[in-house]
């Protein structure tokens, strides 16, 4: 019989304190198979990992099972002990009696009951426990970055930087995302083009990036190292291989689509370029706006063409790639004004949002940098700015904290006051966060120097009234209601997922939170990683962010890309399903239960097959088999069988 | 919120805050009678927290500070906490902006006198009770006439 040795770990107070661990320790000893058994107050520090190696070597250990925390932190730390004292790592098991006992009991006693239990569990399955190799992939040394965001720029930079190639692909028809449309930035108020086109320029030229603009994500399979991404590749009516940009066409259009770009306060053509400074700077064609799609005629943007580069019968292509680990940076939106119905749900004139206040500031928007309100192009002279618009209001809308409007809020009414000298900017706000470098001295400026008037209460209703925008708040601070009576409101409205994330974590397979940002696979630990192996996330996708610490995490997961690729082949836990030929039917009704495409029917032997490097080990598989042909490696269905045994106290 | 429901005055009526009632000079002139910048105020309450006569105030002093960032003169002159207050610096030497709040309250006491706004003296002291004032409220008293 094997001979197990059981380490009880103390986790400081966190498990000692509810679970009696000198108590499971001597039960433990107890139990068939046990020779050894000894309990420490920190197991996975080093004296903790020293003494589970001392003792694999003194007792002569067969196996070990370590009762401590989810196994989802440590049980690499623990197999990595074992196999240095000469174990195979799976002889190594984790008996979870923290996150599954000990942080979610009070009463003691029963805690310690449970905890016994649940390490007698672990007995039987590591008793017919398997030695195993882990299977041995290759890897595509080519990443996959989605959406072209300063996040994304970054990371394909920073990959493409140390030599590996780089596939970028954006939606829209240029790189940039919303910093492109920013003013100046907080806190040192550079201007955001002139940091960000900079590196849109070079993410285009970059030998080892591959630009695909205008294009999204169809479909993902394989797995880490070896992902297969099908990608479409949408048709913008214009031979960009022939196009020069010279922007005739785009003067001539008769059609007028709102902007997005400049957050409708301007028009374009239906053939256009989101912005002068796009990358690649070629134009595409919006069918659902263009006259000629609509009506058969014009095609005047192809008479004036010399080059003859308008193509009206193109159509999307499908592009397939391999590539080895993919980043999703996807970005932010934010809640649109007709959301806020106490705000005027954009029925309002001159209410706006933080993101068209930008466009207004800036050098290169509709107003050349003039701060003029939409309704009649006046000077605002009383400004009234909005924070927590829609965010942090569970009831209502969303739960969170927005991060970066306190500080951008802030920086708008510094601008304005820079360009309006006479006017008078206030902010409500609810609380003033402002917990970046250089951000707290920031906003001190602003409120000792710049004469802006911070009044501390959320705003109840804004309506018209004559030419002005009505702006009822208050002021706690005071205790007084607040009337006033604006040129223009502008609103921090709340930073949401972008809507079209949620489709494409479908095909990606990687999760998000309950406000639909992607989620991290451990919030400190690992903060740029997805639980599924090879996807990583980066900037506001993942919450919302200021750039600073966008482009600190978007270089972060190009990091871990690039660790990645450092390696030739990939170790795959081979804790797996398998499938016994002489049992299996053919019946293939795990086929369909396989949420990862890992099964596949062989017609020669006419049996399924597994394939062992998109196999996840979830055991589907092995529960939907009829026949009992498919198990899984170390956790087969007698192991399965003697540990509910166990668990229910019998033997 | 802006009808007042038939009454003759309302209680606590919105203020309708404006770019010359917040600039309308009474702000300015605190500062430049005190030589502070009240703007610099973020209305943490150390001033008030640890103010010997707050108890006897009808405004706090961090709310007095706030008022004058809004200009709102009237409530500030009308306050009977520019003559509770001892002068006794508590304010100033905790204040985190380093605002000396003394040197508002000096400069608020002069624009109420100048104003004729009725004042509490020393010579309103019972003398039985002013042997029992500490010294330095005492003082204050003294300085309050002399600003
Ligand atoms: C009003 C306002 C003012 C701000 N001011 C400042 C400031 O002064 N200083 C500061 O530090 N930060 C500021 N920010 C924050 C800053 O905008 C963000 O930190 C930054 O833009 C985040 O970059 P990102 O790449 O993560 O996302 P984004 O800029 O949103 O970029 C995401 C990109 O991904 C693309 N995309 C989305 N979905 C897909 C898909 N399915 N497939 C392919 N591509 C896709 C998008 O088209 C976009 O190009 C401000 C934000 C706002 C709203
Ligand atoms: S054909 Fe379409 S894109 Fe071309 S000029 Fe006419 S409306 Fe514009
Ligand atoms: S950052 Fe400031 S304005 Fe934005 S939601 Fe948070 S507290 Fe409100
Ligand atoms: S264990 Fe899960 S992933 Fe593996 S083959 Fe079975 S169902 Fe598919
Ligand atoms: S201590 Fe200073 S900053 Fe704080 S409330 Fe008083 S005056 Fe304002």
């Amino acid at each position: 019989m094997k001979r197990i040795g059981i380490f009880v770990c103390h986790c400081g107070i966190n498990i000692a304190e509810t679970v009696d661990v000198k108590r499971v320790a001597e039960e433990a000893m107890k139990m068939d198979g046990v020779a050894y058994v000894q309990d420490y107050i920190y197991m996975c520090s080093e004296p903790g990992q020293t003494l589970v190696r001392e003792k694999i070597v003194e007792e002569k250990l067969d196996a070990v099972i370590i009762a401590a925390c989810s196994p989802n932190l440590h049980e690499s730390t623990f197999r990595a002990a074992a196999e240095e004292a000469g174990l195979n790592p799976w002889q190594c098991e984790i008996a979870n009696i923290r996150e599954q006992c000990s942080w979610i009991h009070s009463n003691r006693e029963k805690a310690t009951r449970k905890a016994i239990k649940i390490v007698g569990t672990l007995v039987e399955k590591t008793r017919l426990n398997e030695s195993l190799k882990p299977i041995s992939v290759s890897i595509t040394k080519k990443a996959l970055v989605i959406g072209g965001g300063i996040a994304g720029i970054q990371a394909s930079l920073d990959i493409a930087d140390s030599g590996y190639k780089v596939i970028l692909v954006e939606k829209e028809s240029s790189i940039g995302g919303h910093m492109a449309q920013l003013s100046e930035t907080f806190p040192t108020l550079d201007c955001s083009q002139c940091i960000l086109t900079p590196k849109m320029v070079a993410a285009g030229k970059h030998p080892n990036i591959e630009l695909m603009v205008y294009s999204e994500i169809e479909e993902v399979s394989g797995y880490v190292g070896n992902f297969i991404v099908k990608i479409r590749r949408k048709a913008p009516f214009v031979d960009w291989s022939t196009c020069t940009g010279c922007g005739l066409c785009m003067e001539k259009c008769p059609a007028k689509v709102p902007s997005i770009f400049d957050r409708e306060l301007t028009t374009h053509g239906a053939i256009f370029v989101p912005f002068p400074q796009a990358v690649p700077n070629k134009p595409v064609i919006i069918k659902d706006y263009c006259i000629y799609f609509k009506t058969g005629k014009c095609r005047l943007c192809e008479k004036v063409c010399e080059i003859g580069a308008i193509n009206f019968e193109q159509e999307d292509q499908f592009v397939e790639e391999e590539v080895g680990a993919i980043i999703t940076a996807t970005g932010f939106e934010t809640l649109p004004v007709a959301d806020l119905a106490e705000y005027g749900a954009g029925d309002v004139p001159d209410v706006i949002d933080g993101l068209a206040f930008e466009r207004l500031l800036s050098a290169s928007g509709p107003t050349v940098g003039e701060v003029k309100r939409p309704s009649d192009g006046r000077i605002p002279k009383e400004i009234v700015f909005v924070q927590c618009a829609g965010s942090r209001d569970p009831e209502r809308y969303r739960p969170y904290c927005s991060k970066i409007c306190c500080m951008y809020t802030t920086k708008h009414a510094l601008l304005y006051k820079h360009r309006v000298h006479e006017g008078q900017p206030y902010i409500f706000y609810i609380d003033i966060r402002t917990g970046g470098k250089g951000y707290e001295e920031f906003y001190h400026n602003a409120e000792e120097e710049e004469g802006i008037i911070y009044l501390r209460g959320k705003v109840a209703k804004i309506f018209r009234d004559g030419d002005k925008t009505v702006v009822w708040g208050t002021d706690t601070l005071t205790g007084r209601n607040i009337e006033i009576a604006a040129d223009l409101v502008v609103l921090a409205t709340a930073v949401t997922p972008k809507d079209s994330t949620a489709e494409l974590v479908k095909k990606l397979r990687i999760q998000t939170g309950p406000n639909g940002f992607l989620s991290e696979a451990h919030p400190k630990l690992r903060p740029v990683e997805c639980i599924n192996s090879g996807f990583y996330i980066a900037g506001a996708a993942q919450g919302p962010k200021d750039i600073p610490e966008t482009v600190a995490q978007a270089s972060a997961a190009a990091c871990k890309v690039i660790s990645l690729f450092s390696r030739d082949h990939l170790e795959q836990d081979p804790a797996i399903a398998w499938v016994d030929e002489d049992l299996c039917s053919g019946c293939r009704v795990c086929i369909s239960v396989c949420p990862y495409d890992a099964r596949e029917y062989d017609e020669e032997k006419e049996i399924v097959i597994v394939n062992e490097a998109l196999c996840e080990g979830c055991g589907s598989c092995v529960a939907a088999c009829v026949c009992g042909a498919t198990q899984q490696r170390n956790l087969t269905d007698s192991q399965i069988k003697s540990m509910v045994t166990a668990s229910l106290g019998g033997k | 919120m802006s009808e007042n429901l038939g009454l003759a005055t309302p209680r606590n009526p919105p203020v309708r805050l404006t770019r010359d009632m917040v600039n309308n000079g009474f702000k300015l002139r605190v500062n430049e009678l005190s030589g502070q910048n009240t703007d610099a105020c973020y209305q943490c309450g150390n001033c008030s927290s640890g103010c010997p006569l707050a108890q006897e105030m009808d405004i706090l002093p961090n709310r007095i500070i706030r008022l004058v960032q809004l200009g709102q003169r009237e409530d500030i002159i009308q306050s009977e906490t520019l003559w509770i207050c001892a002068s006794c610096f508590q304010c100033t030497v905790r204040c985190p902006k380093g605002i000396d709040i003394q040197a508002v309250m000096d400069a608020l006491r002069q624009i109420a006198l100048e104003e004729g706004v009725d004042h509490f003296g020393p010579d309103q002291i019972d003398p039985e009770q002013a042997a029992e004032v500490p010294q330095p409220g005492l003082v204050g008293v003294y300085r309050k006439l002399s600003t």
